[in-house]
């Protein structure tokens, strides 16, 4: 988080002062105008009052015509230093006395006339008439300076101006001390914030300092924390099962992997030990049996030869039965490959060899549809070898047969198959069909093992797909097969 | 052809007889040596223990050779044939039960010159040795004796 670019402090203390400095300035502005408006009519009205008292005491002076009574009693204006001039004039408006004595005479008008009250260049004029009783004795002139007037509205204005100066400068320390009432619950719930998301430490809590919504907003925040805090515990919680199922998950397969190596080994050593030591035995049995033929056969009699033969072909039969239990153990082992593999091509090389190794037979060979997928080469090799093997084998009882290799597309996934118009075989017995050892004819008809298609069902499920047959006895079997169903 | 001695290595009393009967059916009158276990065969190949005094002219010119052989394995054997010197060349034939790749693979990456399969059928066996016979003793060549001067 980075830091804000003004403070909320300084905001808050803009706007009060802002706000506190305007009212003061306006209070300040009108108290100053009002002042300076209502003082000329305060002094106007003072003159007047000081007018009336100097014509109330003059009329003896005028009755009498005593001009230096006059000139004494107007004297008395001394005390007042804003009076520059005044003058007594006599009933016929003839000028009697001034004040000072030797006034200039600019100052002072040679006949009493004019307004009672006006302002004159900086100056107020006040005239008087001077009355005993009703009769009229004489007028009094009065001549003020309004510079002191100035003076005290100047005066006033500078108090006003510091009044205005020192309240701004209270209201600022007391913004100050304000904002920090309220900034400090947002800086620390900011802090509070800001610590969160930096550490992802949700046991932090926000400070509540105050009652107000800034107190709210720090308990909701409190409180959203609190929730995180424990759903992230729940979290750690269930994150730390999980590594302990995936550490107990992964320990179980290293096991069982383990056991499976070890399993492997077992069967490989036995196999090894079936290879050699099995085999062995049935040379011995054979080769001695056709040794006992060759030395001693006029001595065996027919009878007895044919017993050995039996020997022989026993044996034999055994020798095949072991190849075939050692290459289906061995299919379990082999590590598979995928390649695209033309099984039309595959099954051509197949029949190619069972029609040397039996050229007198008239078999039909017929390909039908693409024939083209992916799996193990050699695999796939031993699953045609086998089913045209067996389409050779239970043909061999008719003058003529057909054999097809195929495929027929299906919902887009391709069924391959291999036919025959053979023996065939009862359906209710083809559940046994690829179980290994089981034969569904006998060994005196059709001789084999039992275990070629349980090899090739063993290699169909490698390589992810289904196999299975049609048939009826004497209408030939249809066996099929997919590859890839379970991966695409 | 009669000079030329057949060095047999094969523990199994019965292999060793059908081996016998099966190369006298055809006419090989080679002298045919038969050693029980690894360690004999390596003594008389290399003139040593029991087999030290042979005659120079008693080596082998073939050695049919089973894995599986007491005290040192018939693929050992071979190892230890293909180390020396004096026996680098010489042709040997790995004759056995096993069909397991593990050892067909081991057994030519020792230099075997062929693998035969003992066929549990009797008639295929006389078959194979038959044609085994003829093949390295009447139309194989052989290397010569001696390393010639002008050899790379």
């Amino acid at each position: 988080m980075k830091a804000p670019r003004t403070t909320i402090q300084r905001k808050l203390v803009l706007a009060i002062m802002l706000t506190s400095t305007t009212a003061l300035v306006l209070t300040g502005a009108v108290l100053v105008a009002r002042e300076a408006s209502s003082l000329p009519q305060l002094v106007e009205r003072e003159l007047t009052t000081r007018a009336g008292i100097l014509a109330a005491n003059s009329t003896a002076a005028l009755a009498f015509q005593n001009p230096d009574d006059a000139v004494q009693i107007l004297a008395a204006l001394r005390t007042d230093p804003s009076v520059v001039a005044a003058a007594l004039y006599d009933e016929n408006g003839e000028l009697f006395a001034t004040y000072p004595k030797d006034v200039a005479p600019s100052i002072v008008p040679k006949k009493f006339g004019g307004a009672a009250h006006r302002i004159e260049s900086a100056h107020m004029v006040v005239r008087q008439p001077v009355l005993e009783g009703t009769r009229l004795l004489g007028s009094l002139y009065l001549k003020s300076d309004l510079r002191e007037l100035d003076e005290r509205v100047r005066t006033h204005a500078l108090v006003v101006l510091c009044a205005v100066l020192g309240s701004a400068g209270v209201a600022f320390a007391l913004s100050t001390w304000l904002q920090r009432k309220i900034a400090r619950p947002v800086r620390l719930l900011a802090e509070a914030a800001q610590a969160v998301s930096e550490r992802k430490d949700y046991s932090i809590r926000a400070q509540a300092v105050s009652d107000d919504e800034l107190g709210i907003l720090a308990e909701s925040f409190n409180e959203m924390l609190a929730e995180i805090e424990k759903r992230d515990i729940a979290l750690r919680g269930s994150e730390g099962r999980l590594r302990q199922l995936n550490t107990e998950l992964e320990q179980r397969v290293a096991a069982r992997t383990s056991e499976l190596e070890s399993t492997n080994r077992e069967l490989e050593a036995f196999s090894y030990s079936v290879s050699h030591d099995l085999r062995a035995p049935l040379r011995s049995i054979d080769g001695f049996s056709k040794a006992l033929l060759e030395d001693c056969g006029d001595g065996l009699g027919e009878v007895g030869a044919r017993h050995l033969e039996r020997v022989r072909q026993s044996a034999r039969q055994m020798g095949l039965l072991i190849d075939d239990l050692l290459n289906l153990a061995r299919l379990s082992r082999t590590e598979m490959r995928r390649e695209r593999v033309d099984l039309a091509a595959v099954g051509e090389e197949v029949m190619a060899s069972l029609t040397q190794a039996q050229p007198e037979r008239r078999v039909e060979f017929v390909v039908t549809g693409d024939a083209t997928t992916d799996g193990d080469p050699s695999l796939l090799r031993v699953v045609l070898d086998n089913l045209l093997r067996n389409a050779w084998k239970f043909t061999s009882k008719h003058p003529t047969a057909r054999i097809e290799l195929g495929q027929s597309g299906n919902n887009g996934r391709k069924v391959f198959f291999v036919g025959d118009d053979g023996a065939g075989f009862d359906m209710a017995h083809a559940s046994l069909l690829f179980a290994p050892f089981q034969r569904l004819h006998r060994q005196s008809d059709f001789e084999g093992t039992g275990l070629g298609l349980a090899m090739v069902q063993r290699i169909i499920q490698r390589h992810g797909g289904r196999l299975w047959a049609e048939s009826a006895v004497e209408s030939g079997a249809k066996f099929y097969f997919t590859l890839w169903e379970a991966r695409p | 052809m009669t000079n030329k001695v057949i060095l047999l290595a094969e523990d199994n009393a019965n292999d060793e007889e059908l081996t016998l009967r099966a190369l006298r059916k055809h006419k090989v009158s080679n002298e045919v040596v038969v050693v029980r276990d690894g360690q004999e065969a390596l003594d008389y190949l290399f003139r040593a223990g029991p087999h030290a005094a042979r005659g120079a002219t008693q080596t082998p010119q073939l050695v049919l050779l089973d894995i599986n052989l007491p005290k040192i394995n018939g693929l050992e054997v071979l190892k230890r044939i293909r180390a020396d010197q004096r026996t680098r060349t010489l042709p040997v034939v790995i004759l056995t039960s096993s069909a397991e790749e593990r050892d067909r693979f081991t057994a030519y990456d020792n230099f075997a010159n062929s693998y035969i399969r003992k066929p549990v059928d009797f008639d295929q066996f006389t078959e194979a040795v038959r044609e085994l016979g003829l093949y390295w003793l009447v139309l194989n060549e052989p290397p010569p004796a001696t390393r010639p001067k002008t050899a790379i």
